[in-house]
């Protein structure tokens, strides 16, 4: 396997409010290899975006705030880098794009403007070179009539035609890194299916490695070669896509891949998750899904359990030690 | 098989674009052209398609929050296209909706219990006493706690106000209930829930669901029928089962090839469509899924596909099985 | 565009018109006699009815308003009683004071009031930009008479820095062309006297800059808080791109078009407004012109003044109407 990207290590993010530090990402370790395609899932409020933006230095501050860890990208720790060197790296080296494509684009320029304004930021064209460039990037991204959209606004265009103009805005300087945060959630099925393709297919001709940050189980399991699973803060499970689908460890990932109505099949009632996700910081003992796990054991209500596994990894008792074999018949 | 309890007759709804010179209509956008489907009594109808096809509108209008341009709404044998407001007030009753955002559709500065008992008192349902005993009733029903009347909305969360939107639809004992993407905006493990939920309360009090939804996979587990739309037309319609594991209409069979399953094992052969949805105010001619069609044929574009009953009694628009 | 701009002209029509008879019914409305101002109270109901009938002051109140408004479409706005000479050639010179003495308020109101918005939000919740709150919310406050009579004690009279009164000295006095003097000194090559010229524009310029500064930071602060927590901008820091720049170039332009809503209502509130700080600071516009006509009476000095004012206040919003398409393409004109 090829050399690790961007490695993250012990990542904490806490937003700072009125009642306190809200601890978003507690202490969260992956890696994405070159030209790989790492899915991070997890519902809302489990910290995905904000691992993405933190990795972005892009955190809402005040009240957001890495408290701990590191962040490596090509071995360089950029979780505290000035802005002067996150601003060469955003958009050269780590690109992003993002869940609206309808308010991702500046409603007052023309896509032209913008497209060329990101790649102007990192290299040194003339004006000739500028339109080229854009105009083949369009069309990399499989936008008809790319010279004349270079002329026309964000309003002119339908979500899926702006979501691919951010994935040219995005791939404009050739980055090493695509943090894709819910790319496809806003649009509708057929339109995601067009999306995902493309994104697929410039991974495998630019060998960008791609984070895909997604809620969508179906999306992780069509396009990604590993997946990292969250739940508060917290990743919880993380391995192939196989590994995930086929032997999910931690009983929240079994859950919430038991819980999708499935599309070739009927069955009577869905399998569900008791409760809802807890408030960030709220459980300050034991492990962060016993209140709603239905193999809960003593020591899941004392101890928490670290992410171990040799490739697959889990977040649970139950695969630690010989607390597997007592539950799992 | 039970009669039909509610059948919608070539629904039209027409918005005129006002421009040009002095106001005059420049455009008619066709947001539903023409929509015929029936309901029986406890089944589940689930209408999908994709953003703008009608399918919200559609469930306006059979409440006429949207007032239908054209069309029949029959409902236990009535017209309530032909109802004075007066009756109309009384007919909601029997239908009631459930919308997307839980949060949105229930009013910030009431508490909980207030919520539910409004449509009771509205419609006048027993005395305050009654009335409080049923809210009690109801929370319960729906997974909450007695002493959640007293709380606000915004101190529930997504999945627990989609409880309370359900809670207050059931109030008045309605019949039917238009659910409008009623589990889009909750989390999976949340949607599950919901979804269990709805159908535990259909079997308990022999509703009838129309269930309007984008995401296909939810629908196949809720619904005895469902219904495709595709640009304010539904291009085929029928028992789930069959839609789901043969669907016949070019669009169907994208759509469905389209949705990412949740197992990497399984390789959907994906048809991409090209392209976008056009504008409803410039359908293409003849059949209007024609230009975005892999098998087009020339009659396509031509003329428009009627609707027909095929031998496994499903429906379908589309020139391929004339 | 070209159509909307037609359409648009055309619908001034009838909120002209609707002006003019306002204005007219509300001069006819106040009490008192023009003729009795004229002649004196001493004078004998005869000559007071003949020069009622001359004046046309006995006709029926339509048939005034009619030869009124004819005259005001064939340029002619009627004769002041005081001085006996035609309006329309009396009422430039001070329209041009107005003007001039608005457009330097306004372009110093323009300039600080959106950078200091603009600061204000992008610094949101520092020192600056409570320092810059606490000062717009003054500047609402304040009233203008009130300001100008403390700069011309501080910097007048005290400091002797600038000029209190008028706007130029009585011994050098400009010789007019244009009678904008800005630009007539500058037509005559006057350099000394530009500088004279600005030099008494300074004061009654701030004074009345005062209120539409603040009003304009506080409309671009809030403008540009709604702008910067949008997605876009979000967009354009992960492109790689400076703080500044997306400030200036592309939150601006989004946060514009409340900003040019507010500009364009004060710029006509502005050369309305202007009485009080052109009776403080003796500055011969138009205010003060029809200050004096509303002492004497003169009904139709009044008439015409304030209907000149109506007329540019309508025409500034109608520019504005306009110049929204500039700044969003969203906004289609039909």
């Amino acid at each position: 396997m090829s050399e690790a990207i961007l490695k993250v290590e012990g990542l904490k993010t806490s937003f700072f409010t009125d009642d306190g530090e809200v601890p978003a990402v507690d202490g969260i370790d992956f890696s994405v290899n070159e030209g790989e395609i790492l899915g991070i899932v997890g519902e809302s409020g489990c910290g995905k975006s904000v691992t993405s933006l933190s990795i972005m230095g892009l955190l809402p501050a005040p009240p957001g705030k890495i408290v701990g860890g590191h962040i490596y990208y090509k071995g360089e720790d950029i979780s505290h880098a000035k802005e002067s060197r996150m601003r060469k790296l955003r958009g050269n080296d780590i690109a992003m794009i993002f869940q609206e494509p309808m308010t991702s684009l500046n409603p007052v320029f023309t896509i032209g403007e913008q497209l060329m304004e990101a790649i102007r930021l990192h290299n040194h064209l003339s004006k000739k070179e500028l339109i080229e460039r854009s105009v083949e990037l369009l069309k990399l991204v499989g936008l008809p009539r790319a010279a004349e959209l270079l002329d026309e606004y964000p309003h002119e265009l339908s979500g899926g035609m702006r979501q691919r103009v951010m994935i040219a805005m995005a791939m404009s300087c050739n980055p090493k890194v695509l943090i894709a945060d819910e790319p496809t959630t806003a649009l509708d099925v057929t339109i995601q299916a067009q999306i995902l393709d493309l994104m697929v297919k410039l991974n495998k001709e630019t060998h960008t490695a791609i984070i895909m940050i997604t809620h969508d189980l179906g999306v992780v399991a069509q396009m990604c070669n590993r997946v990292a699973v969250m739940y508060a803060g917290k990743i919880v499970e993380e391995g192939t896509v196989k590994d995930i689908f086929n032997h999910p460890e931690h009983p929240y990932t079994e859950g919430l891949i038991k819980s999708i109505p499935d599309l070739y099949g009927k069955k009577d009632s869905l399998y569900t998750i008791k409760g809802s996700v807890p408030k960030p910081g709220s459980i300050t003992k034991g492990c962060l899904f016993a209140p709603r796990c239905e193999f809960v054991m003593d020591k899941c209500q004392v101890n928490r359990p670290e992410l171990l596994g040799d490739g697959h990894k889990s977040r649970c008792f139950l695969h630690q030690g010989q607390g597997r074999k007592e539950v799992r018949k | 098989m039970s009669e039909a309890l509610l059948q919608v007759e070539n629904l039209k709804k027409y918005y005129p674009i006002k421009g040009g010179k002095f106001g005059k209509v420049s455009e008619i956008v066709r947001a539903v052209d023409g929509v015929s489907f029936s309901v029986r009594e406890g089944e589940t109808l689930g209408i999908v398609g994709e953003s703008g096809c009608g399918k919200s509108t559609t469930g306006r209008m059979i409440m006429r929050l949207i007032e239908p341009t054209e069309g029949k709404i029959i409902f236990q044998n009535r017209n309530i296209m032909e109802l004075s407001k007066h009756d109309m007030r009384k007919a909601r009753k029997d239908i009631q909706m459930i919308f997307q955002d839980p949060f949105a559709s229930l009013n910030p500065r009431h508490t909980v219990g207030h919520i539910i008992e409004e449509p009771m008192i509205v419609h006048k349902m027993g005395n305050r006493k009654q009335r409080e005993a049923r809210v009690e009733e109801l929370l319960e029903l729906v997974g909450l706690s007695a002493y959640h009347a007293k709380r606000y909305p915004h101190q529930f969360s997504g999945g627990q106000r989609q409880r309370i939107g359900i809670a207050r639809a059931l109030a008045v004992q309605p019949k039917v209930i238009i659910a409008d993407e009623p589990v889009s905006a909750l989390d999976v493990s949340v949607q599950s829930q919901v979804l269990n939920l709805l159908k535990d309360l259909q079997k308990k009090f022999n509703l009838t669901y129309i269930f309007i939804a984008h995401d296909l996979s939810v629908v196949r587990h809720i619904s005895d029928r469902v219904g495709v739309m595709y640009l304010g037309k539904l291009v085929e319609l029928s028992e789930s089962e069959i839609l789901y594991t043969d669907p016949k209409h070019p669009y169907t069979k994208a759509l469905l090839s389209a949705v990412p399953v949740p197992d990497p094992d399984i390789k959907t052969n994906r048809i991409i469509l090209e392209g976008d949805v056009p504008s409803p105010a410039h359908p293409p001619a003849g059949c209007t899924f024609h230009d975005r069609c892999p098998v087009a044929m020339d009659i396509c574009s031509k003329e428009r596909p009627n609707f027909k009953v095929l031998d496994d009694g499903r429906m379908i628009s589309c020139h391929l099985y004339d | 565009m070209f159509h909307y701009t037609i359409k648009r002209l055309l619908m001034l029509i009838p909120v002209l018109l609707g002006m003019t008879l306002i204005v007219f019914a509300i001069i006819h409305a106040i009490p008192g006699n023009p003729a009795l101002t004229i002649l004196g109270t001493k004078a004998t109901p005869e000559a007071i009815h003949s020069l009622n009938r001359s004046l046309g002051l006995d006709n029926p109140w339509y048939v005034q308003y009619f030869s009124y408004l004819k005259g005001i479409l064939t340029g002619n706005l009627g004769t002041s009683i005081q001085t006996n000479s035609p309006i329309a050639s009396e009422i430039w010179p001070h329209l041009a004071a107005t003007i001039e003495l608005s457009f330097v308020a306004m372009i110093f109101a323009v300039f600080v009031g959106i950078n200091a918005g603009i600061i204000s939000a992008w610094k949101q919740n520092s020192f600056l930009d409570y320092t810059a709150m606490i000062l717009a919310l003054i500047g609402v406050s304040m009233p203008v008479f009130w300001l100008g009579l403390l700069e011309q004690w501080g910097f007048s009279i005290k400091l002797q820095w600038l000029p209190s009164i008028g706007r130029d000295d009585i011994r050098n006095s400009v010789d007019p062309i244009t009678n904008l003097y800005l630009i007539d000194t500058l037509l005559r090559g006057r350099l000394d006297q530009f500088w004279m010229v600005l030099r008494h524009l300074i004061l009654p310029a701030i004074a009345l800059a005062t209120i539409p500064t603040a009003i304009i930071a506080r409309m671009t602060r809030s403008s540009m808080l709604e702008v910067l927590k949008s997605d876009y901008i979000r967009t354009a820091k992960a492109k790689g791109q400076r703080m500044i720049w997306i400030v200036y170039k592309y939150a601006l332009k989004n946060a514009f078009i409340p900003i040019l809503t507010v500009i364009g209502l004060q710029t006509g509130l502005l050369l309305g407004g202007a009485i009080l700080t052109e009776t403080i600071f003796g500055w011969p516009g138009v205010g003060l012109y029809i200050y004096n006509a509303i002492q004497y009476r003169d009904y139709p000095v009044i008439q015409s003044g304030i209907l000149v004012i109506a007329f540019i206040f309508v025409m500034v919003n109608f520019i504005v109407d306009l110049l929204y398409g500039l700044f969003d393409p969203r906004i289609k004109y039909r």
